[in-house]
Formats: C-alpha cells, sequence, structure tokens
C-alpha cells in the first residue's frame, strides 16, 4: 500500500466521529471612531521603522527626502512616476530592460521602493501581494533599505479585515512588521538580521 | 506505525534532569529568558479584548480539522498539485528522510538551506542528509547557534535559549569560520551583524531551501512560515528549489481560518503584535520564488496520537511555546532534560504518545499539574488533563511494575524540593497567565483553573482535594507512597 494510502486509512479509522462547529465570536469589524491611521504609525514606530505621513502632492519630496543620500533605487514595474519625481538618484525598474538578479539588487546603497495591498493598523503590518507596485518577493527582501507607500484608505483595523480584502489569496504574500529583527538571543528583540534593516513607511492621507 | 526520530528520549526523565540541575548558570539564562518573554506576552495579549474568543475559535477550527482530516488532507493535496507543487506522504521519518534526501540528490547539489522547522527537528533530517553527503545549513540564528556549538535544541522556538550573549560571542569566535573578531562583542546587534555576514553568501547562490509550515491551507493548498529574521523569506524566495516538510496535522481548513492563527501565534510566541515576517506562497508562481515545489507531508506517530481520544488534543499544538516559558519545571531543567526537540508541558504529553513508550513513558511526570500551561495555550489544549491521562494508562499499563512512576515521582520531587525557588516559579507562572482570567472576568465568564485530579483518583486510592497545593499534595503523595 502506498504511504498515502496507508496514512489516510489510519486517520480514517483513528478520527474522532462528528462534525465540529467553530464559534467566531472574535472581532471582524471596529468602531468606525477608531483613529486608524494613528494607530498604525505608533505601532511601526515602535517596531523602530521611520514614519512619515504627507499628502498626496506630497509623495515625491517626501520619497526624496527619505531616500537622500541613496545613489541607487529599485522599483517594481508598476510603481508610479510621480512618486519619483522628486529623487536625484538612478531608478532601475524591475523587468525594463530585464529583470532584476539578486546581484543587482544586494549591490551596496541600493533601496527599494514599493506599494503595498493592505496595512494592519493593531499590529503594524503591511501586506505585500505581487501587486504591480510591490512586485516579486524578492525586491522587498534583498535590499538593505525598504521604503514602503502606503494610503490611508489602505488602513484596516485587524488581520481579520486585511486577509478578507486580498484580491487573490494565492499570489506570493509577505507581511512585514517592522524591520528584519530577532528574538533569539536572552529572548529580546534586536533589529537587523537578515532581511531589510532599515524600514521607511510613508503614510499618504487621502 | 509508532513516531521515531529526534522525539525518543534516551534517558528516563528524572534521570535527565539531575544532570541539567547541576548546571547553575543554563539555570539562570533560562530563568532570565523564559521571564523576559512571559513578561512580554502578557503585555501583547492583554491589549487583545477578544484574547479568548480567538483562542476558543482556534481550539474548535484545529478539532474540527481532526474530525475531517482525511478529506482536508485530500483537498489540500488537490489544490495544492494544482498550483505546481509536487506532494509526498511519509509514514515515520526514515520515509521522510529518504524521499527528501533522494529530492535534494535529484536537484545535484551537496548543501541545502534551511528555515527552522520543527517537523524537520523531529524527523531528524539533517543527519539523515550528513549520511548522504549534503550538508544542511541551519539559518535562523538560534539553530545556526546551536549547529556550531554541535549542541542540540532545547526550546521549540528558541532552540539556543540555554546560551547568554557571553555564550553565544565565545561560540561564534570559536566556531564561525572567518568572523570578525574585532566587531564581534556581547551585543545581540554584533552577534546579529555576524550571523548575516556570515550566511548572506550562502542564501545568494542556494540552489535548495529546506523548510517546515506553520499552516497547510486545504481550500488553497497554501503554505505559511511565521518568522523573524528574514532568513525564512531568503529561504523561501531565492533558491530554485524549495522542500517544504509539513506533518499532517498542520491543515487549517480555510484562508480564512489564518486570521485566528495569524493573532494567536505571535503574540503566544514572542510576545510581539507580530512577528516581522510571514510569508504564505502557493504552488508555483512563474518569475517569482522557487521553480519546483515539493511539500512532504509526514505522519511519524500523529494518526496514533489521534486514536486517542484525550491524548488527540496535543494535535492542535502550533508550536508557539507559550507552555514552555510558564513552566516552572521547564524553567529548572531546560529543555535538554526532556531527551526530545519537543521539550516542556507539550512535550510531555506528544513525545510519549508520537513514540508509544521507552523512556518517553517517565515524561508525564515531568509536571507540577500547575495549570499554568493551559492558561497559556492559545488553542486551550489542557495539558494537564493528557497529563494525567497518560499517567493514568501508563500506571495501569505497568500495574504489576509500578516501580518506574515511583522513581519519576521521587526525582521530581527533588527537583522541586527548594521550596522558596519553587513557590517563586510557581507564582510567577500563575502571574504569566493572569491577564488570561482577567480578559476572561471582564466578559463574565467564570473559569476556574482546571485542576484534573479526578481523573487521577480513577486509578487511585487516595482521593485529592483541590484546594491542595501542589506541595501539600505533595507531601501527602510522599507519606502514602514511601514503599
Ligand atoms: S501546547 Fe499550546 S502553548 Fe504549548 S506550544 Fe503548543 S500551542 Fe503553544
Amino acid at each position: 500500500m502506498s504511504a498515502r494510502d496507508e496514512i489516510l486509512g489510519r486517520i480514517r479509522a483513528a478520527r474522532p466521529e462528528g462534525r465540529v462547529a467553530v464559534p467566531r465570536e472574535y472581532r471582524t469589524v471596529h468602531a468606525a471612531d477608531t483613529d486608524l491611521v494613528g494607530l498604525l504609525v505608533d505601532r511601526l514606530v515602535d517596531y523602530r521603522a521611520t514614519v512619515r505621513r504627507c499628502g498626496t502632492d506630497e509623495v515625491a519630496a517626501t520619497v526624496a527626502e527619505l531616500l537622500a543620500g541613496v545613489p541607487r533605487l529599485a522599483v517594481p514595474p508598476g510603481v508610479p512616476e510621480e512618486w519619483l519625481a522628486a529623487y536625484s538618484g538612478t531608478v532601475v525598474r524591475d523587468g525594463t530592460p530585464r529583470p532584476l538578479t539578486v546581484a543587482d539588487l544586494d549591490a551596496p546603497g541600493l533601496a527599494v521602493l514599493t506599494g503595498c495591498a493592505v496595512a494592519v493598523a493593531q499590529t503594524g503590518t503591511l501586506l505585500l501581494d505581487a501587486g504591480p507596485d510591490q512586485g516579486r518577493r524578492l525586491l522587498s527582501l534583498v535590499p538593505d533599505h525598504h521604503l514602503c507607500v502606503v494610503h490611508t484608505g489602505q488602513v484596516v483595523a485587524g488581520v481579520p479585515q486585511a486577509l478578507a480584502r486580498l484580491a487573490d489569496p494565492t499570489r506570493p504574500l509577505t507581511l512585514v512588521s517592522g524591520p528584519s529583527a530577532t528574538s533569539d538571543i536572552e529572548l529580546n528583540r534586536v533589529e537587523g538580521v537578515h532581511g531589510p534593516r532599515r524600514l521607511d513607511v510613508i503614510v499618504v492621507d487621502r | 506505525m509508532s513516531g521515531t526520530g529526534n522525539i525518543v528520549a534516551r534517558l528516563p526523565f528524572p534521570t535527565a534532569a539531575r544532570n541539567e540541575l547541576a548546571d547553575a548558570q543554563l539555570r539562570a539564562n533560562l530563568r532570565r529568558a523564559t521571564h523576559t518573554i512571559r513578561d512580554k506576552r502578557q503585555r501583547v495579549v492583554a491589549e487583545v479584548s477578544d484574547w479568548e474568543a480567538l483562542r476558543v475559535a482556534g481550539a474548535a477550527i484545529k478539532d474540527d480539522v481532526l474530525a475531517r482530516l482525511p478529506e482536508l488532507l485530500e483537498q489540500f493535496e488537490a489544490a495544492a498539485t494544482a498550483a505546481g507543487a509536487t506532494v509526498h506522504w511519509a509514514r515515520d521519518s526514515a520515509e521522510a528522510c529518504a524521499v527528501v534526501t533522494e529530492l535534494v540528490r535529484a536537484t545535484g547539489s551537496t548543501e541545502v538551506v534551511k528555515v527552522k522547522s520543527m517537523a524537520t527537528q523531529e524527523i531528524g533530517l539533517n543527519e539523515a542528509l550528513a549520511r548522504a553527503g549534503i550538508a544542511a545549513v541551519e539559518t535562523d540564528l538560534a539553530e545556526l547557534i546551536v549547529q556550531l556549538a554541535d549542541d542540540t535544541p532545547s526550546h521549540i522556538l528558541v532552540p539556543a535559549i540555554h546560551y547568554n550573549r557571553g555564550q553565544i560571542r565565545d561560540i561564534f569566535a570559536r566556531r564561525m569560520p572567518g568572523v570578525d573578531l574585532a566587531a564581534l562583542t556581547d551585543e545581540p546587534a554584533a552577534l546579529a551583524e555576524a550571523a548575516r555576514r556570515h550566511l548572506r553568501a550562502k542564501f545568494l547562490s542556494a540552489k535548495v531551501a529546506i523548510s517546515g509550515a506553520n499552516f497547510a491551507v486545504a481550500e488553497t493548498g497554501t503554505l505559511a512560515v511565521v518568522e523573524s529574521e528574514g532568513n525564512g523569506r531568503m529561504c523561501l524566495t531565492l533558491p530554485e528549489t524549495l522542500i517544504s516538510v509539513v506533518g499532517i496535522e498542520k491543515i487549517v481548513p480555510t484562508f480564512r481560518d489564518l486570521e485566528v492563527f495569524l493573532q494567536l501565534l505571535p503574540r503566544s510566541s514572542t510576545g510581539e503584535r507580530m512577528n516581522p515576517y510571514t510569508s504564505l506562497w502557493t504552488g508555483v508562481t512563474p518569475g517569482d520564488g522557487p521553480r519546483t515545489v515539493h511539500i512532504v507531508l509526514v505522519d511519524n506517530g500523529r494518526t496514533d496520537t489521534l486514536a486517542d481520544s484525550v491524548g488527540r488534543q496535543a494535535l492542535r499544538c502550533i508550536r508557539c511555546s507559550a507552555c514552555l516559558n510558564v513552566c516552572p519545571v521547564y524553567e529548572r531543567v531546560g529543555g535538554h532534560a526532556y531527551g526530545s526537540v519537543y521539550p516542556g508541558p507539550i512535550g510531555a504529553i506528544l513525545s510519549p504518545q508520537l513514540t508509544g513508550a521507552g523512556a518517553n513513558r517517565t515524561l508525564p511526570y515531568a509536571s507540577t499539574l500547575c495549570g499554568a500551561c493551559f492558561d497559556a495555550c492559545p488553542v486551550r489544549i489542557n495539558i494537564p488533563e493528557v497529563l494525567v491521562h497518560l499517567r493514568q494508562s501508563g500506571v495501569d499499563a505497568e500495574r504489576r511494575r509500578p516501580s518506574a512512576e515511583r522513581t519519576a515521582m521521587r526525582a521530581m520531587s527533588w527537583v522541586m524540593r527548594d521550596r522558596r525557588r519553587y513557590a517563586a516559579a510557581l507564582r510567577a507562572a500563575r502571574r504569566g497567565s493572569a491577564p488570561l482570567r482577567l480578559a476572561a472576568g471582564r466578559r463574565g465568564v467564570v473559569r476556574r483553573l482546571p485542576w484534573p485530579l479526578s481523573a487521577w483518583t480513577a486509578s487511585r486510592d487516595a482521593p485529592l482535594p483541590p484546594q491542595r497545593t501542589f506541595r501539600e499534595w505533595w507531601a501527602a503523595r510522599e507519606r502514602d507512597n514511601t514503599p
């Protein structure tokens, strides 16, 4: 008998009888008057991300300010040109003319700019779902500095609302909560291991 | 078929515990680390007003999974296969190791990068790969420390919890090839930097990665890995081939169910609102990540555990380690005494059920039944209830030879003899679970600490009044049972 058939047969013999009802009395909606954006900013700062809030017409200037001294910037295919208008360094766009390689992205002095799909206020989490302004997973992973633009309309209260917003859960998903960190030394959180050690977040009011 | 691998203790718990107790540095390190994490967990759990409702939902989802496991596994297999993954099945650790070794061989690689995974530790995969001439490089910081030190893990979340920063510095200085000694201090940031430099080239050039998975979604065929450092993302994204070893109980029915576990797990494990990185992937995505994706579904004693109507709740476990961190026994003896990759309260109920017998038979005695583990458990596993159940079946099975039990009990008394230290540990454990009680109180639900001693008395002569403290109960037991 194949391992598959044997295991499934053993489970059929061993499993409990009957159906189990799942009570879902936890919160999936939150009061409309909560200052979600303020909460998100508070959580991000707590993780030691750098946070800026600005209006829609100030994104380019804020991007340029946060990237002062950064000579090269990688962007996924769908990052809008207007975010880049005030940045004076070199912009390399994934896929134009060719996909960026790991070596391209590992070059010193390179940062990456992406958008996000949705942000969770209570946990300070940015969800990337490989949408056009987020691109392939390695873009936000290999560079040491990740700059992420969040629109206030993308901010939800909790994890349930965030997962419900995803267009397609089978796309590669990455949940980012602060810069790379470890709790492995005496169980204290220390920032900076393998992922980007600097995370900047621009929250755009609209 | 019983489970095999790194879950079978070589020494009975009392013997192993005596060895570990002699190490004062170990006890100091454990005490410091577990108290840090207890306080953090308590803070982040207290800010979630619906924590109790999340626990109830988490437990029910997992119970539902156990009741529908064959259908859900088939659904998972079909969805993952449709998304481009190849699904394999393994009855036990030897079969799982053979499957993975063959898959790595087929790629031609002699080195693989690994994301920390309990399943691969359980089946002894690194040792099996080494026998086949394949080097497995652990990339999680704590796993790396343990691997460099040629040691074994002592905690399911932080395998190097028994080392303090000074000891970690010394291990890196002696064992990490090419480490920059001038920059290497015992500052956690400097240690993290050394690990980053050490592993970077390996990440960027690795052709094969091996991971576990925290969750496997039946509906979509999606796997999830919850991590902190970004080593997981590196392994899951950059290599050409990804092999994930997944226990059959890791299934959740729907993508939506993750909304419960992604709230319960980070707060319970590292005491954070959310861990830095969580990756979810479904089969192969052209142009993004590995081109070849394998999933190995492992039984290794899980179906035996499923057959026990009381013990099967251990299969709800999401490996958060909260029960270890609040356990007064774990705090004193550390993880190695349990002789399994699953130490602490969950190990005391999981290892003996996965493996059947042997030295693991003493593990259900590695507890004071104080109940702190149940209060901390995000999926409401009633660990004391299972412990009592396993002790009882052990006693019944060995009625002619009660000496193993008595030896275990006597050793436990030795572990817990120092009244002052034990009382302090117990107080701390109770403090650690206080927010849960408060949360329950606010919602008007009166829930008492479970004291499952009625089950205990079923195979005993002496009744055990539930209001007695452990020490009182213990002292009475000692008197009654002295041979
Ligand atoms: S038994 Fe519960 S508390 Fe312990 S590791 Fe498993 S889920 Fe966490």
